[in-house]
């Protein structure tokens, strides 16, 4: 296996950053990577929670995420008002709020035998109704310290991106050398073997739909100090988002296979085909129409690869 | 007129088949004539199966030629993985394998044919061709596969491949199969016939040809082998006879008892009677209710050793190594993570104790043959601490030499106070127990111990009620 499957995603992410350039002949390189590792951030965090859940197997996906996005970042800036040294207290308030949506999503899901698909849709519904509820369209700024954070870079690289690159080893540390990771492909793979071989599903089953939701809880907590707010509208991109950039990144839609490397570099790709369409002045409809093309024609790429292999 | 002066349903030249380094099969030459039933044996991974899949056509060989000198029509395979697909009926089933049944109003005959099928392999089946395929039980699910491979399906069947088609039935059913192998050879059929039980080999083959290594090394009538000699053919030196009782532990005390089953310390516990009458299905209420779905201990209590390998038991994505280690991570776990090398000395101890034929324990489990496969099903259950073992049938589709390994490793990790509940549609190894529960329509229907436990008792208690109504 000299080529793995995430070598795709970072190809066709490097493919689209050269591209975007030649239009410009090489200016604002900075400036696109700097917009690009943001925004890819996250992509790549919401991604790699998806990407959890997905390993899980099938008919397991998380549709709340955007949801959950727009109401840990609405509960964390109404908590702060913008005073300052309040970031902490709302880094907290949007992990809890992360926390208490995947506690809500698995008991649905376990207690009620819902569907995944539908439980998370459905309950997605709600979270959004209590972030409209609690924000009654007010646009509170973040402090202060905590938007130079997210909009400011460390060694170059913007700090949002850090936080990812953080977050990627943490999970490819567990997928690959821990107990818990092996059990997660393990059920993945095969719920009932799993189970025969002495496996918890239900306590890993539970453990990865809280991940997923409190990934996007930080996910969202990052937008809406990046971008000066919360909106309403702000996770709903991230929807499609969060399943492509795991698609992409060669992880096995049909579970027990997960790529972290992969879905960092569809994140990427995400944002750069976006920006690459934007230089090159194509209309909404076209954008939507050749962004669609490409994911598909990655996806074969990747996939074709795979099984000769 | 004689066997040899008809013309061959099937030739194979020279032919192999190389999967990468791995020589599956290293130039067979033989054929197959209308009238005959060709045993075939040899251990796990000695290329039965490659062999099957040349005739079948899954794949071509890598070298020499397979030829039909009257075409491929009416070549038959019944597979030891059973390959119905479990979400439709018995009669749609049927309707896949039937090019002629299309258009309106299929679905009649292909429940007639089904059911005439059915009827002639095993009279008093009991299964309804409308039925889901998930509903049936691992041997009645045979059953279909073998009576699909059995029916007309717009011509007939001229060769019928049989790979392991006994193993998941009991005593009763297989004697069943075996007549009618006997006699669609005598009205001109052909059967390859691969079995690990060497008595119905003898039983129905009129030439057996052993297989070791991807290569052909004996050839002969049926009528001049004998058991001994087969044995020794296939290259591995089995015991005869009943193990001698060495170092028993006297049995401890209870400590199982749920289902209406009980066991004690140290004691092998047997689950016997008709396939399909709920052994399998109390062993796994048994082993889930004393596991957890949230909680992984790390001395879980019991273990379990699966028989429907892809359903139960193996992770396919998986290599050797990772399938095997997967019950004891936690145990042998350093705050949380794998400790690899832990885990590569247990996989080599294991390798080495119960034969796992392969270069690389890093290869995919898929890679092994399936009897291979269950022997790393074996060493994932023993590997771990826990003092109850539960085993449906797990010895489907395993060799004569392996089966004996496995018996011998059973009876001294008993004797080291280690309990076993063993599930087994074969009479011979529910004999090797020390107490025998015989179920019948979902119940127990009698406990056997010590002297009692003889085949015709198990028969009698696993038939009574049937009789009855």
């Amino acid at each position: 296996m000299t080529m793995k499957p995430w070598v795709w995603g970072w190809a066709a992410a490097g493919l689209a950053f050269v591209v975007t350039l030649m239009l410009t002949s090489g200016r604002g390189a900075g400036e696109l990577a700097y917009a690009a590792l943001s925004f890819g951030a996250f992509a790549a965090i919401v991604g790699l929670g998806q990407m959890l859940v997905i390993t899980l197997g099938p008919g397991n996906v998380d549709l709340s995420i955007p949801a959950c996005m727009t109401l840990a970042g609405t509960l964390a800036l109404k908590t702060m008002g913008s005073d300052p040294n309040t970031a902490f207290l709302g880094l907290a308030v949007a992990l809890a709020t992360g926390f208490g949506v995947g506690c809500v999503n698995f008991l649905l899901i376990w207690l009620l035998r819902l569907p995944p698909i539908i439980a998370t849709l459905a309950a997605s519904l709600i979270y959004q109704s209590l972030a409209i509820w609690s924000n009654r369209g007010l646009r509170i700024k973040p402090p202060e310290g905590l938007a130079d954070f997210a909009t400011g870079r460390f060694i170059g690289v913007p700090n949002v991106a850090w936080v990812a690159l953080i977050l990627a080893v943490v999970v490819w540390v567990i997928l690959e050398r821990a107990v818990w990771g092996r059990w997660l492909l393990a059920s993945g793979q095969n719920a009932r073997a799993a189970r025969l071989a002495g496996i918890p599903v239900e306590a890993v089953r539970a453990a990865t739909y809280l991940s997923v939701s409190v990934f996007a809880a930080l996910a969202g907590y990052l937008l809406a100090s990046f971008s000066g707010g919360a909106a309403l509208n702000m996770g709903a991109e991230y929807l499609l988002t969060s399943i492509a950039v795991v698609v992409i990144g060669g992880s096995s839609i049909a579970g027990g296979n997960s790529n972290v490397p992969g879905v960092l570099g569809a994140a990427l790709f995400m944002f750069l085909v976006v920006s690459m369409l934007n230089s090159y002045g194509a209309g909404a409809g076209i954008k939507s129409v050749l962004t669609g093309t490409i994911i598909i024609a990655i996806v074969i790429a990747a996939s074709t690869r795979r099984s000769r292999q | 007129m004689s066997v040899l002066e008809r013309t061959p349903v099937v030739v194979l030249r020279d032919a192999a088949k190389h999967f990468g380094p791995v020589k599956a099969l290293n130039g067979v030459s033989l054929s197959v004539a209308p009238g005959e039933c060709l045993g075939l044996v040899g251990h796990n991974g000695a290329g039965k199966s490659t062999l099957v899949n040349l005739v079948n056509g899954t794949f071509p060989a890598s070298s020499g030629e397979v030829t039909f000198p009257d075409g491929t029509q009416g070549v038959r395979s019944v597979f030891q993985e059973l390959s119905l697909c479990a979400n439709l009926s018995v009669a749609e089933n049927l309707s896949i394998a039937h090019p002629d049944l299309k258009g309106f109003g299929w679905r009649g005959p292909a429940r007639a044919e089904i059911l005439a099928s059915l009827d002639q392999v095993f009279p008093d089946h009991g299964i309804h061709p409308d039925t889901e395929v998930d509903q049936l039980t691992i041997a009645e699910r045979q059953m279909v596969e073998i009576a699909i491979g059995f029916a007309p399906r717009g011509g007939a069947a001229r060769l019928v491949i049989l790979d392991e088609p006994t193993s998941s039935l009991d005593e009763g059913i297989a004697r069943q199969l075996l007549s009618h192998v006997k006699a669609f050879c005598a009205s001109g059929g052909a059967i390859i016939f691969i079995s690990h039980m060497l008595g119905e080999i003898f039983d129905v083959s009129s030439r057996i040809v052993v297989l070791k290594d991807g290569v052909v090394v004996a050839d002969r009538p049926a009528a001049e082998f004998d058991r001994q000699g087969l044995v020794d053919a296939m290259g591995h030196v089995a015991p005869e006879g009943p193990q001698t009782e060495t170092g028993r532990a006297a049995l401890g005390e209870v400590v199982i008892r749920a289902e209406g089953l009980e066991a004690r310390r140290g004691e092998i516990v047997g689950l016997s009677g008709l396939a399909g009458h709920g052994q399998a299905a109390a062993l796994a209420r048994l082993y889930l209710a004393q596991t957890s779905d949230w909680r992984a201990g790390r001395g879980a209590r019991a273990v379990f050793v699966a028989g429907d390998r892809p359903r139960d038991g193996v992770l396919p994505l998986w290599s050797i190594l990772r399938n095997m280690s997967v019950s004891v991570l936690a145990r042998d776990a350093k705050g949380g993570l794998v400790d690899t090398g832990a885990e590569r000395r247990l996989a080599e101890v294991w390798q080495k104790r119960i034969g796992i034929r392969t270069g690389d324990l890093t290869n995919p489990i898929l890679s092994l043959s399936g009897g291979n496969q269950q022997k790393v099903l074996f060493a994932r259950a023993l590997a771990s601490d826990a003092s109850v073992i539960v085993m449906d049938d797990p010895m489907r589709g395993v060799d004569v030499g392996t089966k004996q390994d496995v018996y011998a490793i059973v009876r001294a990790e008993a004797a080291k106070g280690r309990t076993f509940l063993w599930y087994s549609t074969e009479t011979e190894e529910v004999c090797q127990c020390d107490r025998v529960f015989v179920f019948r329509n979902g119940e127990i229907s009698a406990e056997l111990t010590g002297d009692d436990i003889t085949e015709e008792k198990i028969l009698e208690a696993s038939f009574e009620m049937m009789e009855a109504s």
